[in-house]
């Protein structure tokens, strides 16, 4: 049942795997823009499972709890989060100048475009 | 108030840039004040580095609790000689291209977008300093993503088309590698609770045997090695360096890698640890392996670019197999040989793309072809590229010598001698691509291109031969240099026995 306990991990890997694939495979840039975001947020997944303290609370102050999660972890992501959207700004707006002039997203028809030139 | 401000000179030191960064974007309707500016901001951190090396050697390590939160909690900034000299270095390259820009960024890139050339510029630098200074390792992402941003910017500003498409695919593969080493540090703290580096440096060695520490290590290396463009993972670097403007291209080519090699050492050497890394893991063997196909492979392909950029670009990931090298050897020799190559490679790719940035100034084109028959009319521009050169190669008087000098003994000193016929043969490879131009340039007949040039403006050939000329002075006194590189192997070394 261990490999039950553990499934935030295993949908963080899973979303890491699925990431990179998308990246590496597609040849649309905006695809891979995609795919690069979705490997980001997978590692957000996996530093917030790490904050988890068994039956913690939320990290606020309750009266009378004493036992809560792990804070850090979540204002980590916060800055992650942040360098993520400046990354997806980055790279789209990339890909619309790339798209200004070229005329096209799609990698393959770039390359073909270039050796031409 | 001067005594405030000193103690507060570590904070300082990414601060000033940082600031200047939005004050460009509100000046940048005078585009001359947003020059100065930026002059006075880099002049004043080289000027602050210096006083914190001499501190650091005087003193001994300092620590500075950002915002006064003391350091296990806080973020901590500490300075030891390793990251002193690394920060000289970038403050150092810094102060000499930012005299060149002006005249250059006027000529390569449009009017209303120079302000924004220069904002992004001075974050380059804050992310850089930031990576180098602080003491915190989820700090040292933040500031990678910085400077990582602002690179892929600088690099799309190149006229070409062709820069953006190369800014795309170095931010697809710069990404990656920040992510891998947020994943790597997110393992780390798991393991201990701590981000402080020197706190992490006290708690590994209880879970040494643990392989969440190991995953962690490599998911670190793989994602420096990015940054850093060790052998496999150079992609990107060939055509960001190529179509980047020059003056971004001299900027990053001298201080970009650097810092990320300053990063890998500080993990490997201060936060997770000799022992654990050429010990347990095969770290060693490994960084041996890829510089050796990297300086090989590297110089190699250079021998056969038509565009000078480029060929100088795969001579990068040439000369970081060397300083990979160094590190592998895991010995205070080899360390020294490394540092000291820090130094030295910084000061050889600034003045050689600075150079190659004075003859695009005035030939619009970096094509061999174009630049047939351009050295008898651009004699001083192309000088620098031929002293430059002579010193990438290692010639003795130069830099470059020094460094590779101490490369082949710390080879020889563990007895490995094929390593030091390897440096020595990336050597020769060396001299047929920088001779390769020397040839076309300075005995071919003048292409249509070249026949117009004339001289490059004084504006920039100044800071391209103040480079060349440090290039020589570091090449024949090498006390200060040697000195501190061997203070900080020392330093980094500590672990080792």
């Amino acid at each position: 049942m261990r490999f039950l306990q553990l499934y935030n991990y295993e949908i963080a890997i899973f979303l890491a795997m699925v990431g990179l694939y998308i990246v590496v495979s597609r040849g649309n840039l905006v695809k891979k823009i995609a795919g690069l975001s979705m490997f980001q947020t997978s590692v957000f997944i996996l530093y917030i499972s790490m904050g988890v303290v068994q039956d913690g609370t939320v990290p606020i102050l309750i009266e009378g709890v004493q036992n809560y999660s792990n804070p850090l972890p979540h204002v980590l992501i916060l800055t992650a989060i942040v360098v993520g959207v400046a990354t997806t700004a980055v790279a789209l707006s990339l890909v619309i100048r790339i798209n200004e002039s070229y005329g096209t997203v799609e990698e393959d028809e770039i390359h073909q475009q270039d050796e031409s030139f | 108030m001067v005594e405030v401000l000193a103690n507060d000179l570590p904070a300082l030191q990414v601060v000033i840039p940082l600031v200047s960064a939005p004050l460009c974007l509100i000046l940048a309707r005078w585009p001359r004040i947003v020059w100065l500016l930026c002059l006075a901001a880099s002049w004043t951190s080289l000027a602050i580095a210096i006083e914190l090396l001499d501190q650091v050697l005087s003193g001994g390590p300092i620590s500075y609790a950002m915002g006064g939160w003391a350091a296990p909690w806080g973020i901590e900034y500490r300075i030891d000689a390793v990251n002193a000299y690394v920060i000289l270095i970038v403050t150092g390259i810094a102060s000499v291209v930012m005299p060149y820009a002006h005249q250059s960024v006027a000529k390569e890139i449009r009017g209303d977008r120079v302000p924004l050339f220069y904002t992004l510029l001075m974050l380059c630098l804050t992310g850089l300093l930031g990576m180098t200074i602080t003491g915190d390792a989820f700090n040292v992402f933040v500031f990678l993503e910085i400077s990582s941003l602002s690179m892929y910017g600088l690099i799309s500003m190149g006229r070409d088309r062709r820069a953006l498409t190369s800014a795309f695919q170095y931010l697809v593969m710069g990404t990656i590698g920040g992510t891998f080493i947020l994943i790597g540090i997110g393992f780390l703290y798991v393991l201990t609770g701590t981000l402080n580096m020197a706190d992490l440096a006290m708690r590994l060695p209880e879970v040494t045997q643990l392989r969440t520490l190991h995953t962690g290590f490599a998911f670190l290396v793989v994602g420096i090695g990015l940054k850093l463009a060790m052998f496999p993972l150079h992609l990107w670097l060939p055509n960001a360096y190529a179509y980047a403007p020059s003056t971004a291209t001299a900027f990053i080519a001298a201080t970009a890698t650097k810092v990320a090699v300053y990063a890998l050492l500080r993990f490997v050497f201060t936060v997770i640890g000799p022992v654990i890394a050429y010990q347990d893991l095969p770290f060693g063997e490994i960084a041996k392996v890829l510089a050796v196909l990297g300086l090989v492979t590297g110089s190699f392909v250079a021998i056969f670019q038509e565009n000078v950029k480029r060929m100088l670009a795969y001579s990068s990931v040439a000369q970081i197999g060397y300083i990979l090298l160094g590190i592998g050897l895991a010995t205070v020799m080899g360390l020294t040989a490394s540092m000291l190559h820090l130094f030295n490679h910084a000061l050889i790719k600034g003045a050689l793309f600075m150079a190659v940035g004075c003859l695009f100034y005035r030939t619009r084109s970096v094509r061999l072809d174009d630049l047939r028959g351009i050295g008898r009319k651009m004699p001083w521009s192309f000088g620098a590229f031929v002293i430059a050169g002579l010193s990438l190669i290692g010639v003795p008087l130069t830099v470059g010598f020094v460094s590779k000098w101490y490369l082949v003994q710390a080879s020889l000193e563990v007895g490995q001698w094929p390593l030091a016929v390897l440096v020595l043969g990336g050597s020769l490879l060396a001299i047929i691509y920088i001779w390769r131009v020397v040839e076309i340039a300075w005995f071919g007949s003048p292409s249509t291109r070249a026949a117009e040039a004339t001289e490059a403006p004084l504006g920039l050939l100044i800071p391209t031969w103040i480079l060349v000329l440090a290039n020589l002075y570091f090449g024949t006194h090498t006390g200060l240099t040697v000195g501190v590189a061997n203070l900080a192997a020392r330093t980094l070394a500590e672990g080792l026995r």
